[in-house]
């Protein structure tokens, strides 16, 4: 359980967190999102006490992180910038954090089985790739046993397989009744995993929702259609909350607010023949640009793909 | 709310069976400061080179020493002039404390230099342990080490001198006390190295100070009056520092428990500088 209150970072004058409330619940994997620069390792470092907030507060489990008397078995955290030093071997380094807390070598040797970093848990962590790096980091994230797991950016730098064990072993902690809080810039990735969502833009909580609600609220599923008499159709679908662009001279027309059934059954009630109908559905990934739009701190001008959608 | 089994209480989800007491605790911290210290190369590596000064160097000084004598060149130069035993054996502490206290420096800021830090903090929230446990192991190691080093250079450097007017054997009055002080003085040295690199949060800022305050400070105080250098320099850390260990004290230089008290002094702020900087700054 991760709880923000009015949480607020500031460096200089440049605001990286602004006033963030939100609770992160056991049994269910989090997704912490937003654009890069949105203020989520911010977040993520106030949450372990590596920054201290300039006002409100972050509690884990009840408390201050530093106020545990185990902190490793409260929160397991992986924070996005590598953690280690790359002279000392996967193992001593896990065995030193193990040292802190009393935690036996024999759960040192759990979390590298678990990790799958048997065979490099001798050498030095300095010469292992992205994805041992990421692994070696999780291992230390899992050492303490902990009640919330809180993951930065999990899968940057992953193969597709190391993603894969990834999402399966967020869920499998979900499972277990622990608070899974993982940061992501990635809407697509995040949505395979997550139950529930937490966006930020510009340190600002933009929605605190469920995957499935953040669909609805966006504008919805649009219909794409094509007709004989395209003018006359138009007037026949228009009503309240219903959208409808189309260019002059064109048979088509981009219809939101009305389902391809509902329309289908219009054009043959008057008669009007139908030459395509198609429903496209809004993807996470437009659900979440559509929030963050306005919240991107760099953007970049030549990647963003106008919509034919006509603005709300 | 359908109970399969009334007989069982019902036990929250989140409750997994026999969770373990896990606990940090000051001894657990040193233990790890230990684990850390020594899992990495450089530290044998620059001990091993300190220790090496230490001992090598007496050595040279003392054979040096025997040889002019013997071939009766002059000794003008003030190291030899008036060499005992004591400070000829000693004459490698000079190189050793760079070597040990730039070990202090990496051991705190290398964490920070490799991002180790965030580890080591998160398991260690409330921070002050590990700057206490970094100083006193590594103050501790670098005490012992440079004790052995600098007590096998005098015994084998003033075997080399026996029969001169350098001779000197432990049981000669301030023969222990200087070697005591001189392996204290080192692991001082070492514990300033560690607030330091705790304070700078850079390897190679903890460096540039440490040398300065050691080496290039005390010729910058000959520039200041002489009236001024006389209050100034005996208390300079690394003037109060060769006061511990030195043989003969006069007027200019501080007796060997008032450098002590002054070294102590100058270890103690540079700890103070580096804790407050470890509580209040984001890491």
């Amino acid at each position: 359980m991760i709880e923000a209150q009015q949480l607020t970072k500031r460096y200089g004058e440049k605001t990286a967190v602004d006033g963030l409330d939100f609770t992160v619940k056991p049994g269910t994997v989090t997704g912490f999102l937003g654009p890069n620069g949105a203020g989520k390792s911010t977040t993520m470092r106030m949450v372990v006490g590596l920054d201290a907030p300039t006002s409100g507060t972050v509690r884990v489990n009840g408390r201050r992180y530093a106020e545990h008397a185990a902190p490793l078995q409260e929160v397991g955290a992986l924070l996005e910038a590598k953690s280690i030093h790359p002279g000392r071997s996967a193992f001593n380094h896990l065995m030193a954090l193990a040292h802190t807390h009393g935690i036996p070598r024999r759960r040192v040797d759990e979390v590298i089985g678990l990790t799958g970093l048997e065979s490099v848990a001798k050498k030095r962590a300095g010469a292992f790739s992205l994805g041992m790096g990421q692994r070696l980091g999780i291992a230390a994230a899992l050492l303490g046993d902990p009640a919330t797991v809180m993951l930065d950016e999990p899968v940057n730098g992953l193969d597709p397989e190391g993603v894969l064990w990834i999402r399966n072993l967020l869920t499998g902690l979900a499972a277990e009744g622990r608070t899974v809080f993982v940061s992501s810039h990635l809407m697509s990735e995040v949505a395979l995993v997550a139950d529930h969502l937490i966006v930020v833009g510009r340190g600002r909580l933009l929605a605190d929702t469920t995957v499935q609600e953040l669909v609805r609220q966006a504008d919805g599923d649009q219909v794409t259609v094509a007709s004989a008499d395209p003018a006359r159709l138009r007037e026949l679908l228009t009503g309240p909350g219903v959208e409808i662009t189309g260019q002059a001279g064109s048979e088509e027309l981009l219809v939101t607010g009305v389902t391809a059934r509902q329309i289908g059954t219009v054009a043959a009630e008057h008669g009007i023949a139908l030459y395509e109908l198609a429903t496209r559905a809004v993807s996470l990934e437009e659900a979440f640009m559509d929030l963050t739009r306005d919240a991107v701190e760099y953007h970049g001008s030549t990647t963003t793909t106008d919509t034919p959608r006509s603005a709300a | 709310m359908s109970t399969v089994a009334p007989s069982q209480p019902a036990a929250p989800a989140a409750e997994r069976p026999a969770r373990p007491a896990y606990k940090v605790t000051g001894t657990r911290v040193l233990r790890a400061e230990w684990a850390k210290m020594w899992s990495l190369r450089s530290t044998w590596i620059t001990v091993g080179l300190g220790l090496f000064f230490l001992v090598a160097f007496g050595l040279i000084a003392a054979y040096q020493f025997k040889s002019r004598l013997t071939s009766g060149r002059p000794m003008d130069r003030g190291d030899f002039a008036n060499a005992n035993a004591l400070t000829l054996s000693l004459f490698g502490t000079h190189f050793a404390q760079l070597a040990l206290g730039v070990l202090g420096v990496l051991i705190a800021a290398g964490e920070y230099s490799t991002g180790m830090i965030r580890s080591t903090l998160a398991a260690v929230p409330r921070r002050l342990p590990v700057l206490w446990s970094k100083a006193l192991v590594y103050g501790l190691v670098a005490l012992v080490l440079a004790t052995v080093g600098v007590f096998v250079a005098f015994l084998a450097g003033s075997g080399i001198v026996s029969g001169t007017r350098a001779a000197m054997t432990l049981s000669d009055a301030g023969v222990v006390r200087g070697l005591l002080g001189a392996g204290l003085y080192l692991g001082l040295v070492g514990v300033i190295g560690v607030a330091l690199g705790m304070l700078l949060r850079s390897v190679a800022g903890g460096i540039s100070v440490l040398v300065a305050t050691l080496m290039l400070v005390p010729g910058l105080v000959s520039l200041l009056p002489t009236t001024w250098q006389s209050h100034i320099s005996p208390y300079l850390p690394s003037n109060a520092g060769e006061a511990m260990f030195a043989l003969h004290h006069d007027s200019t230089t501080l007796s060997p428990g008032a450098g002590l008290a002054v070294f102590v002094l100058w270890t103690v702020a540079a700890v103070a500088g580096a804790a407050v900087r470890l509580v209040r700054s984001d890491a």
